[in-house]
């Protein structure tokens, strides 16, 4: 049986089987989903959103933690009781804090983490375009259009080398 | 006897880094060839006395030396010689002395083939290099000692966390610190530049191949990285915007920026104060990210031991390098006299784009990193920063960067008109809309976003194409002219055209990945199967096996796709004695295009397994691309021009902007 | 003169080695309760023994107490528990137990062997009065005034210097207040 397997595919599978995990695979046992697909896939992407707290950096859709299967299953329950996503979010929210959203939440001391990045972009682009009006104001001649690409062509033949990239 | 020689050899290299740093800054006016050569050698003598040390500590672990206390608590007899060595930097102590190793290395390597540098400028790089060397060093022996002995030997070691024993942490982590700490020329070349007082065109072209080799190394290292994850944790997750992933992939942002930029001071004699800051801030970054894993300061699955004794002197250190080269820099920054102005459409308007893009998306990745920690000293609540904040930042202020590669290569220098210059990329944009198609069409219109990217994905790969078209003047001119222009172009080209058209592969592979990966999870016995995208999932059997250092369940998949068999994988559940520790091995299928993944999970006693299946369509392009990138930096770095002799100076003075 | 302009990016770095500096003095680990100064939050479990009427949110209304989480295969709990064993000794301030994630047998056992320091314990097998606490690991130590209120969280076993430090003074304050 081993022998049939095409030899390729046992050196992939053999040099690509290795992965020696802590916190064993991909957590979702089959014992906690919910019947319900739409309740379901809504649970899964709540999970993704939000951190397992004992663990280092992993939401608890990906965590095998046992707190971070409790925490899977309480909120199933919530969702399956009729919670809407932001009510089971502040549910955790209440109990482990902002600390548990992946998302950080816009409050007045995270302002700065949304805005900042636009905030730079911003400011880089004003000083970009004062560069190029200090540029112009320079006192340099005002250069000659650019060459059409057929004179640059009858250039390069002329000069019989590469130019430079 | 190892240890003590491996002790003995790093304590010469830090005083040989002591003389290295002193002599060309003591000589500052005097120097010339005299000191040049001494720095020279004293280069190369501390990457001697460094490797032998690293030697030393490698036949330690190799020998299974227990009293050395490095050895006792991170190796075992029964780990397999790969793991064994390969483990000489699984941990602080090991892992730092590579640091300085690689260090070393690049600081002999231009001490060795830096020929072509004059004299002062070599002896100010390597004196600033050695200076970076003589506080690691320092480091090194205060608080990171790798050859401490224990007093009682242990009869054997605390083996090594089986999630590096992998030929991942082999090749990782050297890769990485190629790149990363490669970047100290960059640093040191920056510095030294600022200490002359000027920077000319030449400089530019003498630091472009340091700032490539660790480019393209970085690159890599970061890649391996995040193959080495997939496959590793078990749930095929590739990148988590961890800090410590974060803290590779700044340096690399900036270290993109500081590629660019450079080519800029080079042909134009425009950009130099930022391209001098970029030297400096991204070894910087380099110097943060050695911090954040040593330190303690935030969470991540890659820390070291937390230990904030330690963290403070790195600070202390980046204190002094980062804080003395920006003070440099404020001091001299206004002295460096820009060259030939330019119009915003033209090459160096679109470089100079390129890095506020790529600045803006390092200062946006180093503020979703270091944001938690500020919160927490503001008052006392604790936030996450997570995928989500990045994929709302990160995203689309690379969008515009990845809009602009294709155009802003086949801009010319100095002035441009844009219409022309997007009529030369017209192929480009028939692909694009092709791919845009195909995609709606396949997503039956729901999916704008992987439309989108799909989109610029052609955009880049066809953007390449449509550059080379316009180089060799395909169809314009002869065949032969065209065969003749592609056989006289510098490599760069071929470099530039292969990296970017990579980084199209990636944004492919990433998009699919987000957008089309699928899992399912079922319960399974023997002989049970579950199905999902196409694929038929069968679990043939479930045995016991026996590793070198563990004890495993393995579990047999059978995978058939439309009826016919497909693939035959395993995945094993593995127990480590040792270290009383529970891993999980995957079985993965690949076909460089698509992956299928395949987990056996907890059984539940009663005769049956959790499976786990996932369909990961484009993942290992997104490896691939990543490859590709590095592979046309490491094509560039043969170019001819960045190896041939300095530029002849015009005699009209340093200053001079070649007439174009 | 020089520009003030070129200083900008020290004055950032300096900056950003200030936030690095401080933040190496936080734990990352740490998360702050949010329960503070919030009421205790409402519970009903049945006590070890069973032979009482289990252990509820009420038990702890009228008297400064602390609240200690604890479970049989924890070896920081084995670590304090001397510490618990004294503080019981010594009267002050009742104990009551919070067995979280653990099974009645082997609580029972470990309690047995090493002598049972609290004056009643819930049984909180599914974990689900830890959530409600907040709680992310054993062990953890709550101090609850009169009125029920929580006041303070302890993560980790309790030491000699930690009680010094952070829970005498507090418990001082507590009763203190009529």
């Amino acid at each position: 049986m081993r022998g049939k397997k095409k030899p390729w595919l046992k050196v992939t599978a053999a040099t690509l089987l290795m992965g020696l995990v802590l916190a064993p695979c991909h957590a979702v046992t089959p014992d906690e989903v919910l019947k319900d697909p739409v309740l379901e896939s809504r649970a899964r992407a709540l999970s993704q959103q939000l951190r397992c707290v004992v663990c280092q950096n992993q939401s608890i859709d990906d965590s095998n933690a046992p707190l971070a299967h409790d925490l899977r299953v309480l909120l199933r329950e919530r969702l399956a009781a009729g919670d809407s996503d932001q009510q089971a979010t502040d549910f955790l929210v209440a109990r482990y804090g902002n600390f548990v959203l992946l998302k950080p939440p816009l409050h007045w001391n995270t302002v700065p983490l949304w805005i900042g990045p636009f905030l730079i972009l911003l400011i880089a682009g004003i000083g970009f375009r004062r560069y190029f009006g200090r540029s112009k104001h320079a006192a340099t001649p005002e250069a000659p259009s650019p060459l059409s690409d057929n004179e640059e062509q009858r250039l390069e033949m002329l000069l019989g080398d590469g130019r430079s990239v | 006897m190892a240890a003590e020689a491996g002790l003995f050899a790093i304590i010469i290299a830090l005083f040989i880094s002591l003389v290295q740093s002193i002599v060309p800054l003591a000589l500052m006016r005097r120097g010339g060839p005299a000191a040049a050569a001494f720095v020279r050698q004293a280069a190369i003598g501390q990457f001697v006395f460094i490797a032998v040390a690293f030697g030393c500590l490698t036949y330690a672990f190799v020998t299974s030396d227990f009293s050395v206390q490095v050895v006792a608590a991170n190796s075992h007899t029964l780990k397999p010689l790969l793991y064994k060595v390969s483990g000489v930097w699984g941990n602080h102590e090991g892992s730092m002395l590579l640091w300085v190793l690689i260090l070393s290395l690049f600081g002999a390597a231009v001490a060795l083939f830096g020929d072509n540098l004059p004299d002062r400028l070599q002896a100010n790089v390597l004196g600033v290099h050695g200076l970076i060397g003589l506080g690691f060093l320092t480091f090194i022996v205060i608080t990171s000692n790798p050859f401490t002995r224990l007093i009682n030997p242990p009869a054997d070691g605390n083996g090594l966390n089986p999630i590096l024993q992998d030929p991942g942490l082999a090749i990782h982590p050297p890769f990485l610190y190629l790149g990363y700490v490669g970047f100290s020329m960059a640093f040191s070349f920056s510095v030294a530049a600022l200490i002359e007082g000027k920077v000319d065109a030449s400089w530019a072209r003498w630091v472009r191949p340091w700032v490539l080799a660790a480019w393209c190394f970085l690159t890599v290292g970061i890649t391996l990285g995040s193959a080495w994850a997939y496959y590793t944790l078990g749930w095929g997750g590739w990148w988590f915007w961890d800090p410590v992933e974060n803290a590779s992939f700044m340096p690399w942002l900036a270290g993109t920026a500081l590629l660019h930029s450079a080519l800029v001071v080079e042909r134009r004699h425009a950009l130099i104060s930022w391209t001098i800051l970029l030297g400096i801030l991204t070894f910087s970054l380099s110097l943060i990210g050695t911090f954040l894993v040593r330190s303690g300061v935030l969470t991540s699955v890659h820390s070291f031991a937390q230990d904030p004794s330690r963290g403070a002197f790195i600070l202390a250190l980046i204190l002094l390098s980062t804080g003395g080269a920006l003070t440099l820099f404020a001091i001299r920054a206004p002295r460096l006299r820009n060259g030939a102005p330019f119009a915003i459409i033209s090459r160096e308007g679109g470089l100079t784009v390129n890095n506020i893009l790529l600045t803006t998306a390092t200062a946006t990745v180093f503020l979703g990193t270091f944001y938690p920690i500020f919160v927490d000293m503001m008052g006392n609540d604790k936030i996450s920063v997570g995928p989500p904040y990045y994929n709302m930042t990160f995203v689309p202020i690379m969008v515009p960067l990845l809009l602009a590669m294709p155009i802003g290569p086949i801009l010319k220098w100095k002035r441009d008109d844009i219409r022309s210059a997007m009529g030369r990329l017209k192929p480009a944009a028939y692909a694009c809309l092709v791919a845009a198609i195909i995609t709606l069409v396949v997503t039956l219109g729901h999916n704008v976003l992987a439309t989108f990217f799909m989109a610029i994905a052609a955009w880049l790969v066809f953007g390449s194409f449509a550059i080379l078209v316009h180089r060799t003047r395909i169809g314009s001119v002869p065949l032969s002219k065209s065969f003749w222009l592609a056989r006289t172009t510098p490599l760069a080209f071929y470099g530039l055209i292969i990296a970017h058209a990579g980084m199209g592969v990636t944004i492919a592979g990433i998009t699919g990945m987000t957008n089309w990966a699928t899992e399912k999870i079922e319960m399974l016995r023997p002989g049970q199967s579950l199905q999902l995208s196409g694929y038929d999932v069968r679990l043939r059997s479930v045995g016991d096996i026996a590793g070198p250092n563990y004890e495993a369940e393995r579990g047999y998949f059978d995978i058939a796709r439309r009826g016919k068999p497909f693939a035959q994988l395993y995945s094993e559940r593995r127990f480590y004695p040792v270290r009383q520790q529970q891993t999980t091995a995957a079985g993965i299928r690949t076909n460089l295009i698509s992956n299928l993944y395949v987990t056996l999970g907890d059984p539940d006693g009663k005769g049956s397994w959790a499976v786990r299946f996932y369909y990961h369509p484009f993942m290992p392009l997104v490896w691939l691309g990543a490859l590709t990138m590095s592979l046309g930096g490491f094509i560039s770095l043969f170019d001819r021009r960045l190896r041939v002799g300095a530029p002849q100076r015009s005699a009209t003075g340093l200053f001079a902007v070649p007439a174009e | 003169m020089l520009p003030a302009r070129s200083f900008i990016p020290l004055a950032a770095f300096l900056a950003v080695a200030a936030l690095l500096a401080i933040g190496l003095q936080n734990d990352p680990h740490k998360i702050p309760s949010m329960l503070i100064d919030k009421p205790t939050p409402d519970f009903a479990l049945t006590s070890l023994t069973g032979d009482d009427n289990g252990f509820s949110h009420h038990d702890l209304k009228g008297n400064v107490s602390l609240l200690n989480v604890f479970a049989s295969w924890c070896p920081g709990c084995r670590v304090e528990h001397p510490m618990l064993m004294q503080l019981a000794a010594r009267g002050d301030v009742p104990i009551y137990g919070l067995n979280w994630k653990d099974r009645q047998a082997d609580s029972k056992r470990w309690l047995a062997k090493n002598q049972n320091p609290y004056a009643r314990v819930g049984l909180d097998e599914s974990g689900r009065v830890g959530i409600d606490l907040g709680v992310t690991g054993v062990p953890e130590t709550f101090v609850i005034d009169r009125t029920g209120r929580i006041r303070y969280r302890y993560p980790g076993p309790i030491t000699q210097e930690v009680w010094q430090e952070h829970f005498e003074p507090l418990l001082k304050d507590l009763r203190g207040l009529q």
